[in-house]
């Protein structure tokens, strides 16, 4: 629409320009408190230009850790939670490609069972049995494993709905082509289903590589011995102590560190993100 | 429904066994451990179970800090939807206003969404310090004592800022969507009819934009009830004085640090009532939008 | 290379309703037969239950000397195009044809002699590379025939493969496709509701209407000798006048108007079928009020009313014409059906 109203598209700049900076602030100030010196932050208030200490918070927290605040490397932490996210988004999208697949393309007893089965995890989510998840989780001996950090998460509904929708997109004559070509059940799947599904897979992926990478309570359960944390989970374990002791600069570094791998993801693929977000909420 | 199917019987169970194996060991099985824990009770050494019936709910109910933390809850998840919708919409109708630097201003807006809940806490938590927090300094100057350790309306806001800070991304991106999909045809209707800009949004956008609001709204308190444990977990541990123990972070009290297992079951089941019930409201209504 | 029989083939859907009833047709090696009818006639079932995409309730099928009714479509030795074409989206012209070969574990060298060959016939080279949304229509359509031809099956089915196609593309595209049928001599069977496509592509035309064969056999038989009153509506366009009529004391009336005499045919009402183009101007005949005039380029229609009854008449395009038109027909071109079962009477 062609209209000329200039104050309020000012007003529109000037909104959303104080929008932006409400959302970096902290992670503004963040960054800067990352790069001081410990002893800055004994007393006084934060600064809010960046000091000179950058390379000593990231490089003392990626290799060492400070192991007076119960704090591993953050290396390690970052790769287990790279493990983490990608287990948890491989897996939740492979078992509901092919729950998806069996709900969509075959018909057979029960079939409407496991249609709810499936459905009913949307209704449990792990807050509200942690209790009973953990033991179980232990009694098979899982705690301190990438199994017990992911299996119990890979449950999901949301993605074999979406898997579902995708498929019954999927023009029937296409099925009808490849069974014609001689494709069976398994190969019409790998050669024409999941390639098909390739953009939502992807947008999917970046979904839940966020959402494993931000997992929270199931890792600080399951994970007791300092190699095996992640670093979301990890980073509380620090400020705990750091009432006592301000290592503010560390922990601040550690954040970023949590930050980055998601943001990043979110950044260099906005497209399929929110692709993704938008499609797993139908 | 497709026309073309496969006639293998075996092999849809194996393609579903992975899924319902999962879904049966740690969602069903845990869930019905919950259910029936929540009628037990133990003793305080762990030595005898017995059966109790509706007992540990009916001590829920008289118990105080129980009712408390349902109060806490809804004045939280209140805030949160309230503060994280209203400043995503009045940066969605910002940003829909402008037409090249809209995807700018986006990209600059939705990434909170990757921030862990738990680091968002942190980092407010840190802004806030009482002793050399940049926020809490800023309000001393204002002649305002700042501090969420001690004082409970303190505490409360800077859960609240920390968990809709995160979810505004999320709002702003569904609140976008709603507002382009609106018709231009129906606003230059609205021109052509005299309406000026401030007339027409009022008059033209907020019916169109109700079924994103309803939908926002559901998965707001769903958000708020439920993922912000580790905002409430980084920051104020449910404190001072149980002010932001929010029922979630409850439940993970009194069972995991209270060992009061009873009580923390039925409050489990509790729970599952309500997520149950605002899924069924969801799901509901996306129905009805596909109808649409 | 093979015949195609089919013997009582019927199709009863889950919630008992029946598509196909007792369908018999054999169809010649080589062959070039087309089921036409309006929809929900059945003709689409009955070729899906032939390619064996659909199952089949009863009666049986047979391709070459093999009952297929147990067979997954893979193994019947057929190939098929289809309306909306099929083609995989993400593959190669190239991978889309060879696909079925692989799947079969034919040999590269041979996989790559076929496609090219094919290729060649389609003319369609150029684009193997490329993905099936970078072409056109028409080329998406050769694409579809490629790789059904690729297969060198023993027949090929098509499922109105060209109803998504512009008119002008389409006329070209059904001409090319019967040249290749013949070039080739693989037995095929065509579905359309398009009795023109029909018309101009059949060996053997088989007219469906409700689930059962309403007449079968050359196509310009059929439209000489039309069996039932579906069929005669049905071919031709403009489609063919049923009037109604009677006879008595051997003149055959229309209203008050004597059409023909000597009709050897006991008294009693009848359905007069005359062709628009076989009604000539003069005579006696019907006397008709012209309602309007459609005009053809090559020729006009007229629309005419005879004592309350619609009729067309296909005159030259410069043929002068007043309010009222006197027409008649030859004898040879009257076609007589019974009016309660819609049967030709003089068969």
């Amino acid at each position: 629409m062609v209209e000329n109203r200039p104050w309020l598209t000012l007003l529109a700049h000037v909104v959303l320009t104080f929008g932006v900076a409400l959302v970096a602030f902290p992670v503004w100030i963040a960054l800067v408190a990352s790069t001081h010196e410990p002893s800055t932050f004994l007393s006084g208030v934060v600064p809010l230009w960046f000091g000179d200490n950058a390379y000593d918070s990231y490089a003392t927290m990626l290799s060492a850790g400070i192991s007076t605040s119960g704090a591993p490397p953050v290396s390690g932490m970052l790769f287990n939670s790279m493990v983490m996210a990608i287990l948890i988004a491989v897996g939740k999208i492979a078992i509901s490609l092919t729950s998806a697949f069996a709900i969509v393309y075959f018909r057979f007893p029960f079939r409407q069972a496991a249609f709810w089965m499936i459905f009913i995890t949307l209704m449990l989510p792990v807050e509200v049995r942690i209790l009973p998840t953990f033991e179980v989780v232990a009694g098979l001996g899982l705690l301190n494993s990438y199994a017990g950090l992911t299996i119990p998460l890979i449950a999901s509904a949301t993605a074999t709905f979406l898997f579902r929708q995708v498929f019954l997109t999927i023009p029937d004559e296409l099925t009808e082509a490849a069974r014609i070509d001689g494709a069976g059940p398994l190969k019409f799947f790998k050669d024409i289903l999941i390639p098909l599904s390739r953009t939502n897979i992807a947008a999917l992926f970046v979904i839940l590589f966020i959402y494993g990478w931000n997992q929270y309570l199931w890792p600080l359960l399951i994970t007791t011995d300092d190699g095996s944390y992640t670093i979301v989970a990890g980073i509380k374990r620090m400020a705990e102590v750091a009432e006592a002791d301000p290592q503010w600069n560390f922990i601040m570094a550690t954040a970023v560190m949590a930050m980055l791998p998601p943001v990043l993801v979110v950044l260099l693929m906005q497209r399929l993100f929110v692709k993704g977000l938008v499609e797993t909420e139908k | 429904m497709k026309r073309t199917l496969f006639r293998n019987q075996l092999l849809p169970w194996l393609l579903l066994a992975p899924q319902l194996l999962i879904t049966a060991v740690f969602f069903l099985w845990p869930a019905g451990q919950a259910v029936w824990s929540s009628f037990l009770r133990q003793d305080a050494f762990g030595f005898t179970t017995t059966f109790v019936g509706w007992a540990n709910y009916t001590a829920l109910w008289a118990d105080p800090l129980y009712l408390a933390s349902f109060r806490v809850t809804l004045v939280f998840s209140v805030a949160v939807t309230v503060l994280a919708m209203g400043t995503a919409l009045i940066l969605a109708v910002a940003v829909d206003r402008l037409i090249r630097a809209g995807s700018t201003y986006t990209t600059l807006i939705v990434w909170p969404y990757a921030v862990a809940p738990a680091v968002a806490g942190i980092l407010w938590w840190f802004m806030f310090n009482p002793t050399i927090g940049i926020l809490a300094y800023v309000m001393k100057t204002l002649g305002y004592d700042w501090n969420h350790r001690l004082n409970a309306g303190d505490a409360m806001t800077l859960v609240v800022i920390a968990a809709a800070w995160k979810q505004v991304s999320y709002n702003f991106l569904f609140f976008v969507a709603g507002l382009q999909s609106i018709p231009a045809s129906l606003r230059e209707a609205a021109a052509i009819d005299g309406a000026g800009p401030v007339k027409r949004f009022f008059t033209i956008t907020p019916p169109l934009l109700a079924p994103t609001t309803f939908f926002l709204l559901v998965v707001n308190i769903v958000y708020a009830m439920f993922d912000t444990f580790p905002v409430i977990d980084a920051t104020t541990s449910g404190g001072p004085a149980q002010a932001t123990n929010i029922l979630v972070y409850k439940v993970y009290k009194d069972g995991f640090i209270g060992l009061n297992l009873g009580s923390s079951a039925a409050q489990s089941v509790v729970l599952m009532a309500i997520v149950i019930a605002l899924t069924i409201v969801q799901f509901r209504y996306v129905e009805r939008r596909v109808n649409y | 290379m093979a015949g195609i029989s089919i013997d009582r083939v019927s199709k009863v859907y889950a919630g008992g309703v029946s598509a196909v009833r007792e369908v018999s047709v054999d169809i010649p090696d080589g062959a070039f037969a087309v089921l036409v009818g309006p929809s929900g006639c059945g003709k689409s079932t009955l070729l899906r239950m032939i390619a064996g995409l659909e199952a089949i309730t009863s009666g049986d099928v047979t391709i070459g000397a093999r009952r297929v009714n147990d067979l997954d479509p893979a193994d019947r030795d057929i190939a098929m195009v289809f309306q909306n074409y099929a083609l995989y989206p993400h593959m190669s012209v190239r991978e889309n044809l060879s696909y079925g070969l692989r799947n079969r574990k034919t040999p590269k060298d041979e996989i790559a002699r076929r496609v090219q060959a094919a290729a060649d016939i389609l003319q369609i080279g150029p684009f193997l590379d490329r993905k099936p949304r970078a072409l056109s229509g028409g080329q998406r359509q050769r694409v579809a025939m490629g790789r059904a031809i690729v297969r060198e099956p023993a027949a090929f089915l098509f499922d109105e493969p060209l109803s998504n196609l512009d008119a002008k593309l389409r006329v070209q595209m059904r001409a090319e496709i019967k040249q290749l049928q013949r070039r080739l001599g693989t037995t095929s069977i065509y579905v359309t509701h398009d009795q023109q496509e029909a018309m101009t592509m059949a060996d053997k035309l088989i007219v469906l209407n409700g689930g059962v064969i309403e007449q079968e056999g050359e196509a310009l038989d059929i439209y000489r000798r039309p069996a039932t009153t579906f069929v005669a509506a049905f071919i031709g366009s403009p489609p063919m006048n049923l009037i109604d009529a009677r006879v008595a004391g051997g003149r055959l009336l229309v209203g008050s108007a004597v059409v023909a005499d000597g009709v050897g045919m006991a008294d009693g009402a009848v359905t007069l079928g005359i062709r628009p183009e076989d009604l000539e101007p003069g005579g006696g005949g019907l006397d008709l009020t012209v309602d309007f005039v459609e005009e053809m380029g090559a020729e006009r229609l007229v629309h005419g009313l005879h004592e309350g009854q619609k009729v067309i008449v296909t005159l030259p395009p410069d043929y002068p014409l007043g309010e009222r038109l006197r027409v008649t027909a030859p004898g040879d071109r009257l076609h007589l059906f019974d009016p309660a079962t819609g049967r030709r009477l003089d068969a």
